[in-house]
This record gives structure tokens, C-alpha cells and sequence, in this order.
């Protein structure tokens, strides 16, 4: 698949599940930012960095179709 | 809430309405083709649609009217658990990079319309072909009756009560989805996001500003579900398993509906596709903080009926009556472009699945195109007549099942993308133990997507999909590495 992603970035797709799906990792309140408790806004900010992730790998490939 | 009809929101409300109608007919036009008497024409917009035209088609009928009501509802009414909405809206988006543009490359080479061509190309077999076709329309019709949920509590409160209203709005959008297709909601679609954006944002920095700040709101919500007894700002330790797989199953499930699947067949190419995987995730922002809503409504302190008021009262409490007006007709109006595509999508299957498959094989290109447009106006009338004369509790159950079923489409629909190794027998066993197996699981629940499983220990809450999936991949798995290899796997055919 000429199109396909880069071999060793594609894993870069991997990391948002790690990060949302462990909840231990963020189910608590503090630290607060702007009056987010901790579970919210760690959440939210993975909208982004998940966007980021997939740009980068999007990046990386040939856009042949 | 007052149910008094205000003038305003009313007239602010009904230019809105009135305008999309002009355009719903109008789309017929819009970058018209040599004839819609063609169902890629008709019910994929010719394939034809950019990155940004994807955008907002996708972006306006994967985050429904039912959405922008349910999910701050159910923050507002449990808490931290309503928010897997997040996640989920998150993580669909890897997914989707990968996957959906091979998925597009496979239907675009071969002329797929829908899912289950995909599989028949695939399997050469008549019998998961059907299931799968099956399996989506019944997955769909009861997403499409929830849309007029939404749109009923946005009628509401204007001050529009009785089904009449409701009645008038759909038979209108199925007379322009019948004429125009998927352009039609593909029009409105831009007009119906840009107001929903404007209506979720103004509340998002607005709404705490009257309410003392976020700190407050989070405040106020905690408070009332203490006071309450349950519900909270966090999870409680048992509902970690149940939100992420909720979460993961409902991210694996989203894309194989035939809604979500006809954004992805009508774009233009796989790089169209990535680039909206890069770029819808916009929307999840706006939805996050729109569940958001939901404890800003304890904060407001409303006094509810039910939870699905929330969004329509904070508007109709804190903001003028020409903007609950404007925030209104964007929810209704949000209603209308899912509907659509829905409709679409489920007829589509019907006329290359069944039709085609059983009815007429010798159907003309028109032929096809004149069944998906009936079909489509049948497929609305019968969501309007399920929401007029039964329980919305009826719609919401079968929702709730809808989401388990479709997700036993996926070992068909995305394996063979992959590898040549399945076989038809193997994987239509698999679908049939997920499918009733899950159907099983969340009937002996009582109708609830989470099932308790004893391991030993504690038992753990999972999202009964990702448990039906789970059964339905080891059965394809075992029996196609028992059964004996038949016919030769061969090349996709050629609808």
C-alpha cells in the first residue's frame, strides 16, 4: 500500500487510547485548571494532542490517492 | 418551564427553518451532475465531496440533535459517567484514519454503495450480505426516530406543543431529501454547524459568567449530587471498566453505521478521509464542553421535568429570546441533516442488499435510484409514526441495542480489508453469537448497555458490545480455523 503510514509513527495512534482509556490515570480533581477539575480538563486537552498525533502521522505518508 | 409561545424566539426560529427548507430544494442544484436518476448520484453525492464539504456532513451527522440534547442531560443527571461521550468522540478518530480510507478505497474501485456490498464483494455470500444490511437498517431507524426527540424538546420549548409540528418539519425533509439526496442535508449541513457552533460557544462562555465561573458550576454540581446520593464529579472505583469500554466499543461502533459510512463513500478520495480524521476532532471539543451543560444546569439551579429539558431551559433561562430562538432552530435544524443522511444510508442498503439481491437484479441504474428515494421517504414516515404512537422509551431501548448490533458488523465489514483468511460461514456464525448473544445480555440486564461479569473476584461492568464483539471474533476465529477451506478465496467482485 503505497499510502500507507510511516511503519514506526503509525504507533503514535496508539498513545490517545492508552491515555484516555486507562481512567486511573485521571480520575481525580486536583489539579484544577480555570475551575476544571483534573478529570475534565485532562480529557479535553487530549482533543488536541490526539488531533496533533494523527496530523503527524498524516504528514508522514504519501498522498497518492 | 413556561410553555407560553414567545414571538420572538418563535419568528427567529422559523427564518431559520424556512431557509434550510429553500436550500434543501435548492441542493438539487448545487453542483449538479449529469442526472441524479443514479444512486451514487443520489445517495452519495457522486463521490464527489472535498475535505471541507466532508467536514461538515460528517461532522453534522455524527454529533445529532439527539446529542447536543442527551448527552448533557445525562451529565446533569449522573455525573463524571455521562462524559464517556469524550473519550469515545476522541479516540473514534485513529481509528477512522486507518481504517476508513481503505475501507473508501474498496467501494470506490468496485462501485460499493454500501457496507454490505462491501461484504458481498468480499465473502460472495448472499446470506452475511443480508445480515449485514439487516443489521444496519435496524440499527438505524431507531437513531433516526431519536432525531425527533431532539427536535420535540426544541419545539417544546418554543412553546410548540403537539405532534403537529413535529409531523410538518419531517414530511418537509423528506420531501427535500427525496428530490435532492445527499446533497441536501450536505447543504445544510454547513448552515446547521455554524449555528450549533455559535449557540454551544456564546453558552459555554456566557453561561458561567451568569453563574460565577466554572469553579462555581463544578461546585454547584457536586453539592446537588451529594445532596442527591449519587452521581458525582468523579467516577465511583466500578464504573472505570464500564466507562472506558463504553467508550472503546462505542468508538469502534460509530463507523459502521450506514450514516457515518455514507460521510465516508460520498467523499472524494482516502486523503479526504484523513484529513477529516485530523480535523474532526473539533467537534469533540465543542461536545465536551457542551456535556458541560449539564452541570451548569444545578448551578442555574432548573427545575427539571426531565433531564432532556436542560439545554433548552438553560437557553431559555439566561439568554434573550431571539438567541434561545437562535439556539432552537440550530438543534432542530441539527435534527434534520442526521435524519436525512440516515435515511439515505438505510436506503441504500435496502435497494443494493435486498432490491437488487432478491427483488429485481436486472434493476436499471434509475431503477436503483427511484427505490432509494421511496425507500427513503418510507424509512422517515415510519421513525415519525414510532415517536407519534409509541414510548420514547421504546426508541431509546432499541437505540441503546442498535449500538450493540451494529458493532457485530465490524469482523465482516473491516477484516477482509485486511487479510483473505475469513470465510463467509465462519464470520455469519460470529455475527449471529454477537448479535443475539449481546441482544440476550442486555435484555437479562434490563435493557441497560453494561453487564456485570464475575471474575473470580469483584465482578466488572463492560459495555455488553465490546462483549458481544469480543465472542462474535473468537467464534469467527475458531470455526474458520476449523471448518474446511471451501471455495478459494478470490478477488472483490465487481458490483
Amino acid at each position: 500500500m503505497p499510502s500507507s503510514p510511516n511503519g514506526y509513527l503509525r504507533w503514535l495512534l496508539i498513545i490517545p487510547y492508552i491515555g484516555l482509556l486507562w481512567v486511573p490515570f485521571y480520575n481525580r480533581l486536583e489539579p484544577e485548571l480555570f475551575g476544571f477539575p483534573f478529570f475534565y480538563w485532562y480529557q479535553l486537552a487530549w482533543v488536541p494532542i490526539s488531533s496533533l498525533l494523527t496530523w503527524i502521522v498524516y504528514r508522514s505518508m504519501r498522498h497518492d490517492d | 418551564m413556561t410553555t407560553e409561545i414567545d414571538m420572538t424566539a418563535l419568528a427567529v426560529f422559523s427564518f431559520f427553518f424556512v431557509l434550510v427548507t429553500v436550500m434543501g430544494f435548492v441542493a438539487a442544484r448545487w453542483r449538479r451532475p449529469k442526472t441524479l436518476a443514479r444512486i451514487d448520484e443520489w445517495g452519495l453525492g457522486g463521490r464527489s465531496f472535498g475535505t471541507w464539504i466532508t467536514w461538515f456532513l460528517v461532522g453534522g451527522d455524527f454529533y445529532t440533535a439527539y446529542t447536543v440534547i442527551a448527552v448533557p442531560a445525562l451529565v446533569y443527571a449522573v455525573g463524571a459517567y455521562g462524559f464517556f461521550a469524550l473519550p469515545y468522540t476522541i479516540i473514534v478518530y485513529p481509528f477512522v484514519f486507518l481504517v476508513m480510507p481503505v475501507l473508501w478505497k474498496r467501494a470506490s474501485d468496485l462501485n460499493y454503495i454500501t457496507a454490505a456490498d462491501v461484504v458481498h464483494g468480499q465473502y460472495g455470500s448472499r446470506a452475511l450480505e443480508l445480515a449485514v444490511a439487516i443489521t444496519g437498517v435496524i440499527a438505524t431507524m431507531p437513531y433516526i426516530a431519536l432525531q425527533l426527540v431532539g427536535m420535540a424538546a426544541a419545539l417544546r420549548a418554543l412553546g410548540l406543543q403537539g405532534e403537529i409540528p413535529l409531523a410538518i418539519a419531517f414530511i418537509v425533509l423528506a420531501l427535500y431529501t427525496y428530490s435532492a439526496g445527499l446533497r441536501a442535508p450536505a447543504l445544510i449541513a454547513f448552515v446547521k454547524d455554524i449555528m450549533i457552533y455559535i449557540a454551544v460557544i456564546a453558552a459555554v462562555a456566557l453561561i458561567p459568567l451568569k453563574l460565577g465561573g466554572y469553579a462555581n458550576v463544578f461546585a454547584a454540581a457536586d453539592a446537588a449530587f451529594k445532596a442527591k446520593g449519587s452521581g458525582g464529579l468523579l467516577l465511583e472505583g466500578n464504573q472505570y471498566v464500564a466507562f472506558a469500554s463504553l467508550a472503546l466499543g462505542s468508538a469502534l461502533a460509530a463507523f459502521m453505521y450506514p450514516h457515518t459510512l455514507t460521510g465516508i463513500f460520498a467523499s472524494k478520495s482516502g486523503n479526504t478521509i484523513r484529513k477529516n480524521a485530523v480535523l474532526l476532532p473539533a467537534y469533540t471539543l465543542l461536545l465536551g464542553l457542551l456535556a458541560l451543560l449539564g452541570y451548569m444546569g444545578h448551578a442555574a439551579g432548573l427545575k427539571l421535568a426531565t433531564p432532556n429539558d436542560v439545554v433548552p431551559a438553560l437557553f431559555k433561562t439566561l439568554f434573550p429570546s431571539w438567541f434561545a430562538g437562535f439556539a432552537f432552530a440550530a438543534i432542530a435544524i441539527g435534527a434534520l441533516v442526521p435524519a436525512a443522511v440516515m435515511s439515505i444510508g438505510a436506503a441504500n442498503l435496502f435497494t443494493r442488499n435486498f432490491w437488487k439481491a432478491y427483488v429485481n437484479p436486472q434493476v436499471t441504474e434509475a431503477g436503483e435510484a427511484g427505490v432509494a428515494k421511496v425507500t427513503s421517504l418510507v424509512v422517515k414516515i415510519g421513525a415519525l409514526l414510532v415517536i407519534l404512537f409509541l414510548p420514547t422509551q421504546f426508541a431509546l431501548d432499541l437505540q441503546l441495542l442498535g449500538g450493540v448490533w451494529i458493532l457485530q458488523t465490524l469482523p465482516a465489514l473491516v477484516f477482509g480489508l485486511y487479510t483473505n483468511w475469513f470465510r463467509a460461514p465462519a464470520l455469519l456464525a460470529g455475527w449471529f453469537v454477537g448479535f443475539f448473544g449481546g441482544t440476550y445480555l442486555a435484555w437479562s440486564a434490563g435493557l441497560k448497555p453494561l453487564y456485570a461479569v464475575g471474575l473470580g473476584g469483584a465482578p466488572v461492568t463492560v459495555y455488553i458490545g465490546l462483549l458481544a464483539l469480543a465472542a462474535n471474533i473468537v467464534v469467527a476465529c475458531v470455526l474458520n480455523a476449523l471448518l474446511p477451506a471451501g471455495d478459494v478465496a478470490k478477488a472483490p467482485a465487481k458490483v
